[in-house]
């Protein structure tokens, strides 16, 4: 079985932006693109962010939770259905502030696969990948598939619900 | 900078505020009790993985601050956490120790735990620039 990638970009979309008042829409991070080993996500700049009132800088935290999320689910392309890729561990280089105002965009690729872990890096820039705002090296986790059964089932049911729910509307336009 | 300057300044700080970040009782210690916009798999619960570095990081800075007798925000060079249990949706306790002081250089190193200080749910270190 091979992974389906236009299905995992909306399985990333879901986690991301479904839950109205978690930490991810907290941020405000959306998916950019999916693809193997690669994936590209942004950070709005908002108030709610910034680490220094003066400035107006957003904190660093912010950005090591967008590059968290972003090698994690770079991580997740490797594997042959939808699951999640826990963090074993993760490292921040931060080289200049973010500029205030300014969407940061976040890039990830996978360097390595290996049976248990998949090694990870990624760079967050405001849209010039030559004045990187910070770096980030991570692992993680390569869990069993079978843990995620329910999810994958819940994920595909609500996702077909959509599906029938825009054709069923889309109907009673003609 | 005393108990109650760094509490003013947490409420100064919009993403102090985002997290929920507090002081803690102990010395050296700060707390984030649970919120909803820190979790990050709502079928667990449990919390974001960032919000828990988000946490460690700011901790390390406003102790940084305690320590210091310098108001502006010393800059993060870098920050590296490990991640050793899930982070329930319970409230999290952070730790942070003076590892070293230099002129220009403070490296912390943080813990953090949940229900048991010595079962922490990730541990961290975070470097400093400071000018003087």
């Amino acid at each position: 079985m091979a992974l389906d990638f236009e299905e995992l970009l909306r399985f990333v979309d879901t986690v991301l932006t479904a839950n109205e008042g978690d930490h991810f829409t907290t941020l405000g991070i959306r998916p950019e693109y999916v693809e193997r080993h690669r994936v590209g996500m942004s950070m709005s700049y908002s108030d709610t962010l910034i680490g220094d009132p003066d400035t107006g800088v957003i904190h660093g935290g912010a950005i090591t939770a967008l590059l968290d999320t972003c090698c994690g689910f770079a991580a997740a392309t490797v594997l042959v259905d939808l699951a999640m890729t826990p963090t074993i561990d993760l490292r921040i280089d931060y080289m200049r502030a973010a500029t205030p105002g300014q969407t940061v965009y976040a890039d990830a690729e996978v360097y390595r696969v290996t049976e248990s872990v998949i090694f990870a890096r990624a760079l967050a820039h405001h849209g010039d990948r030559e004045k990187p705002i910070a770096s980030a090296v991570g692992n993680f986790f390569r869990m069993e598939l079978a843990l995620f059964t329910d999810m994958r089932r819940e994920f595909r049911a609500a996702q077909k619900l959509k599906q029938s729910g825009q054709k069923s509307r889309g109907s009673d336009n003609e | 900078m005393n108990d109650l300057e760094l509490h003013q300044l947490i409420n100064r700080v919009p993403y102090a505020q985002t997290l929920g970040i507090q002081v803690g009782g102990e010395n050296d210690c700060f707390l984030l009790p649970t919120k909803k916009s820190n979790i990050g798999n709502p079928t667990l619960p449990a919390l974001h993985g960032g919000a828990i570095a988000g946490f460690m990081e700011l901790s390390a800075m406003m102790y940084v601050l305690r320590h210091s007798n310098s108001e502006k925000f010393p800059k993060v060079v870098d920050f590296a956490v490990d991640y050793v249990r899930a982070g329930k949706y319970v409230a999290t306790h952070s730790r942070c120790k003076l590892v070293y002081l230099g002129r220009r250089m403070i490296n912390v190193s943080i813990s953090a735990w949940q229900e048991d200080e010595a079962a922490p749910i990730a541990m961290a270190r975070a470097q400093f620039l400071v000018k003087e």
